[in-house]
């Protein structure tokens, strides 16, 4: 007998395999009693070694076991982004009662494999690499939400998101079958090639196929109108696991939004454009309204997120190069804004009975001026202002729309974020033009909360696991806003392996 | 040179953070100072007789994106600079003699605010310009929002600064779309680049201009602020920390206008020209009603702050007569404008603080303790109300001429303004220095802090009073080249076309007509003294 074994690209797939040996290892590490206080600093050495693999293989794009998989720079640079959030969110989650009550090693496998799953969402090119990716990256955060085991809210959020993720994941498989009927392939570009033939175009099949895809991936990227599980599941789920949800998910399944309809439905481009605009439109709208009369801060980011997903989706939008700059320039600055945003708010819920209440962050201007600047910037940044990424990335996004003659989309962008200065600067008028909020000995105000669940730590306002992420993230969010060429030819890379 | 003028500020304001509590105003205002002499030294080395921009610095900020970080001086914002300057060294001056909440902070955001308002003035860069635009209204939104007084029965400080921000953000985030469609329509494919330079010289299409047009005016005329645009500015007014309002109202202002003749005019000459009447309406509007709210208003600040509406219709009016004249006396009546404001709110902060009241009613017969600050306030009194023989003077007269050149009707108009400023701010002098002093009321005289921070800007007001030819020489040249391209199409009324000037187009040439028989002011006519020299 004659086998020919397949070739196989291990340097390729070395960050795959890194993920997947430290999963295990810190798993492991879980089970032996003695050794789970080191999860968290295996996790870390984990994803620094996958990010340190990703940036050696950038430059390349390679297609690994037989085309299901692409690493290319597109791949390598959305990774690179949801592996610095991950990490963001490892330290986020020392002293997290949920991380203890969970157990470590299982929290923080659990993170590794959603990580996992972006890393290979990231390079999916095929139907079914796909779905087991974005499978892969779901199931994991599922359970993460709910690993505040002693708050309802927790449990309500995972369970919630359960059902609402399962509900997009069923359409998007649908969405798959139909495509798959349609064009006779599950690779990307043997679909490309199939809906190019006459008649397939016009195929309502085909069309019904586009259409659930769109639907079960805006479900992952919480685009309006399919986002209203967004703002619950974010107040839920504990504060690191929102960070990271909101952030890296986003980033992931963006990255293959992008994929799958720049080359798989490249040729119907002019079909989906206005479908997606228009989506984009909603989000912008819903996001920014919604998050006009919010208390919760999370929820406040929850509905930010959904807004700022409307900005990202015009950049898929225009179905061109810039436009894919464009989408990963605004993910990696989006990344940095919100990683600051969230430190500043693990930090608060600890330190305060209010939660993630507004009042939380009240007075911090005089009471924790260290904190207080990463938060300003980071929603000064969000709101889209000069001298932070946020201005250059919406300067970038206008500037892919206009040139695609989709100004009317740009002219809601500014529209938008007029109407989001109503609520980000109200965060900014609360930590600096407000007196502190009277905090002793005030009992919870939080509906669902209970001392021994959010036990109040009164120093985590000075805790370095938390400062120093923040003032990193908001020194991100200033220096690509001051000096963005590096961050731009970062995207321009991305966009290029595209087109 | 250009550099260290735009980042002085800032960097004096980032190692102010570091000193202790009591020093960071003197620092701030040494760094205001040193602002200052740079400035200085800039004008003093502007070449008067060159066209086109002087002390250039031009390097590729975001190749990727065609922004280039591209600063320039030239007839335009020469003056406008050390406006900035001036009233920034007097406000931080100002506000270092009087004790602050969180002086770092303070004095951070002023030196912030100053360096985003020169970096609007300087840059020749189309997105830099909007992003500074932007990012001057970050440090007013704190120093407003954070120092800022509730009001009684009114919005707090924050929702006051918040609406102010919300107004004057809707137009300048439409102005970033229409500044990227500008350069995207202009470079029609090839490499895209925003030097307003290079746009200027390939007009975009009439259609695109617009659209285009309206988006750049919406961001210039609320923060003006014009008539209808308006609504921002009693709430911020009333809630602002008077030396930032001082700054604010002498410099932010003037950046609409300066926006008007640094890209509006150059860049859609046609859009220009076809809504010429409807912008002149709108300054018309903002002149009459800003004087008589100014005249009707009882609290002190938005007396001085209808005004502003008013001299700021003016100058729009003089830019949108579409002539070198009514342009040139829009620039001088600009840093007229803000040489008598910001004294005037210093005024008006010595008022509330002898006073302890912000209404005109409650106040009167502070002259009789305080001679010299009756004084001074005379004079700036006189200035705002345009005096014959003061800088503002010859400001409204080449407005009004430039007006009266193109579009006569609008200009009688305009006249009644110049007749309702002598009412409020002779109103203003009246009710608070003269009359009878109320109960309870005392009055001093000024001390010799406050001295130093007033007494150098009247004399500005005389200084340029007596030779307002330092202005008008040195910025007839760049205002000629701005308005040209939109006074070349129209030629405004046939009227102009009939008495079209040939030195008036070309650059280098300052060919100058024969006065009118009625065109003889008090001072020295400075177009006469042009000659001389």
């Amino acid at each position: 007998v004659n086998f020919n074994a397949p070739h196989i690209d291990y340097a390729a797939l070395s960050p795959v395999l890194a993920l997947t040996v430290g999963l295990c290892v810190v798993l492991l590490s879980g089970v032996f009693r003695p050794l789970h206080r080191t999860a968290p600093g295996l996790t870390l050495i984990t994803l620094a070694a996958t990010a340190g693999l990703l940036i050696w293989q950038w430059g390349d794009a390679t297609d690994l076991i037989s085309g299901a998989l692409r690493l290319d720079d597109l791949a390598i640079s959305i990774s690179l982004i949801a592996i610095l959030t991950a990490a963001f969110a490892v330290l986020f989650s020392i002293r997290e009662p949920a991380a203890e009550q969970a157990g470590k090693g299982e929290y923080h496998a659990l993170l590794l494999g959603s990580v996992l799953g972006m890393v290979l969402l990231a390079q999916a090119q095929n139907l079914v690499s796909f779905f087991v990716a974005i499978e892969t990256l779901s199931i994991p955060l599922y359970i993460l939400c709910a690993t505040n085991m002693r708050r309802e809210k927790s449990l309500e959020s995972g369970l919630k998101y359960l059902i609402v993720g399962s509900l997009g994941s069923a359409t998007l498989l649908y969405g798959m079958a139909l495509l798959y009927g349609g064009s006779g392939s599950t690779d990307f570009s043997g679909i490309a090639a199939g809906i190019s033939q006459e008649g397939v175009l016009s195929d309502p099949l085909v069309l019904i196929g586009i259409a659930m895809t769109a639907v079960g991936l805006a479900f992952k990227t919480s685009v309006a109108p399919f986002h209203q599980w967004t703002p619950d599941v974010y107040e839920g789920a504990p504060t690191p696991i929102t960070s990271f949800m909101a952030v890296a998910t986003k980033a992931a399944a963006f990255a293959v939004f992008v994929r799958f309809f720049d080359v798989a439905l490249a040729p119907q481009a002019n079909e989906w454009q206005p479908a997606l605009a228009v989506l984009a439109a909603i989000s912008i709208v819903i996001g920014n309204v919604g998050a006009l009369g919010q208390e919760s801060l999370k929820r406040l980011l929850g509905y930010s997120g959904i807004a700022q997903a409307g900005y990202i989706l015009g950049g898929l939008v225009v179905a061109s190069e810039a436009g894919v700059n464009a989408l990963v320039f605004y993910l990696a600055g989006y990344a940095f804004m919100n990683l600051a945003a969230f430190a500043v708010l693990v930090a608060r819920e600890r330190e305060t009975p209010y939660g993630d209440d507004i009042r939380a962050v009240q007075g911090l201007g005089r009471e924790r001026p260290l904190l207080a600047w990463p938060l300003t910037i980071s929603m000064l940044g969000l709101a889209g202002l000069p001298a932070t990424v946020g201005f250059i990335g919406k300067l970038y996004l206008i500037e892919a729309l206009v040139e695609g003659d989709y100004t009317w989309l740009a002219v809601f962008i500014a529209v938008g974020t007029m109407i989001s200065l109503a609520y980000y600067l109200r965060v900014v008028a609360a930590m600096w033009m407000r007196p502190g909020s009277e905090a002793a000995g005030a009992t919870p105000a939080i509906a669902g909360a209970s001392p021994e669940a959010d036990p109040i730590d009164p120093d985590a306002g000075r805790r370095i696991y938390l400062v120093a992420p923040a003032i990193l993230a908001a020194a991100g969010v200033v220096f690509f806003g001051v000096i963005p060429q590096p961050l731009v030819e970062f995207a321009e890379h991305a966009g290029s392996s595209l087109f | 040179m250009i550099n260290s003028l735009l980042w002085t500020p800032l960097v004096f304001g980032l190692i102010g953070l570091f000193l202790p509590k009591r020093l960071t105003g003197w620092w701030a205002t040494l760094g205001a100072v040193a602002t200052l002499g740079i400035a200085t030294a800039l004008v003093a080395g502007f070449d008067s007789g060159a066209s086109g921009l002087q002390d250039t610095v031009d390097v590729n900020w975001i190749p990727g994106l065609g922004v280039d970080y591209s600063l320039g001086i030239d007839g335009l914002n020469v003056f406008l600079v050390l406006l900035t300057a001036v009233l920034w060294t007097a406000g931080t001056a100002f506000a270092a003699f009087r004790e602050q909440e969180r002086p770092h902070l303070f004095f951070l955001m002023m030196l912030i605010g100053e360096t985003a308002t020169l970096g609007s003035f300087l840059a020749q860069d189309l997105l830099l310009f909007v992003l500074f635009f932007d990012l001057m209204l970050v440090p007013f939104y704190f120093l407003f929002g954070a120092w800022g007084g509730d009001r009684e029965g009114g919005p707090t400080a924050a929702a006051a600064t918040l609406k102010m921000i919300v107004y004057t953000l809707i137009g300048s985030l439409l102005m970033l779309v229409a500044a990227i469609a500008t350069a995207i329509i202009a470079a029609d494919g090839g490499h895209i680049t925003f030097s307003i330079a290079e746009l200027a010289k390939h007009p975009i299409g009439e259609g695109s201009q617009r659209w285009i047009f309206w988006f750049f005016a919406a961001a210039f005329l609320v923060k003006m602020p014009a008539f209808l645009l308006h609504g921002w500015m009693p709430d911020a007014y009333r809630a602002a920390p008077l030396p930032a309002l001082a700054v604010f109202s002498g410099v932010l202002a003037k950046v609409g206008a300066y926006g008007f003749l640094r890209v509006v005019l150059p860049l859609f000459p046609d859009a220009t020209v076809e809504f010429q009447e409807v912008i002149l309406v709108i300054a018309l509007a903002s002149i009459l009603y800003g004087s008589v709210m100014a005249f009707t208003q009882t609290n002190v600040r938005l007396i001085a702050g209808y005004s502003s509406v008013a001299q700021l219709g003016f100058i729009t009016a003089g830019i949108f007569a579409l002539s070198a004249d009514g342009a040139d006396g829009a620039i001088l009546q600009m840093v007229n404008h803000g040489l008598v404001v910001a004294p005037l709110f210093v005024i008006i902060a010595l008022l509330v603080e002898r006073s302890g009241t912000e209404d005109l009613r409650e106040m009167g017969g502070m002259a009789m303790k305080a001679p010299v600050l009756a004084a001074l306030f005379l004079i700036v009194t006189l200035a705002t109300l345009a005096m014959p023989g003061s800088a503002n003077f010859v400001g409204e007269f080449y407005i009004l001429n430039g007006l009266f050149d193109s579009k006569i009707v609008f200009a009688f108009v305009a006249i009644s303004g110049v007749a309702m400023s002598a009412y409020y701010a002779l109103r203003l002098y009246q009710r608070t220095m003269h009359n009878r002093r109320p109960d309870g009321l005392e009055s001093r005289e000024i001390n010799w802090r406050d001295g130093i921070v007033l007494v150098p800007l009247v004399v500005c007001i005389l200084g340029l009073a007596l030779y307002p030819q330092l202005i008008l020489k040195r910025t007839d040249i760049s205002v000629t080249q701005a308005v040209a391209a939109a006074e070349g199409p129209s030629g405004g009324s046939p009227k102009t076309l009939s008495r079209s000037r040939p030195g008036r187009t070309t650059a280098t040439t300052t060919q100058l007509r024969e006065p009118a028989f009625w065109e003889t002011p008090p001072t020295a006519h400075p177009r006469q003294e042009a000659v001389q020299q």
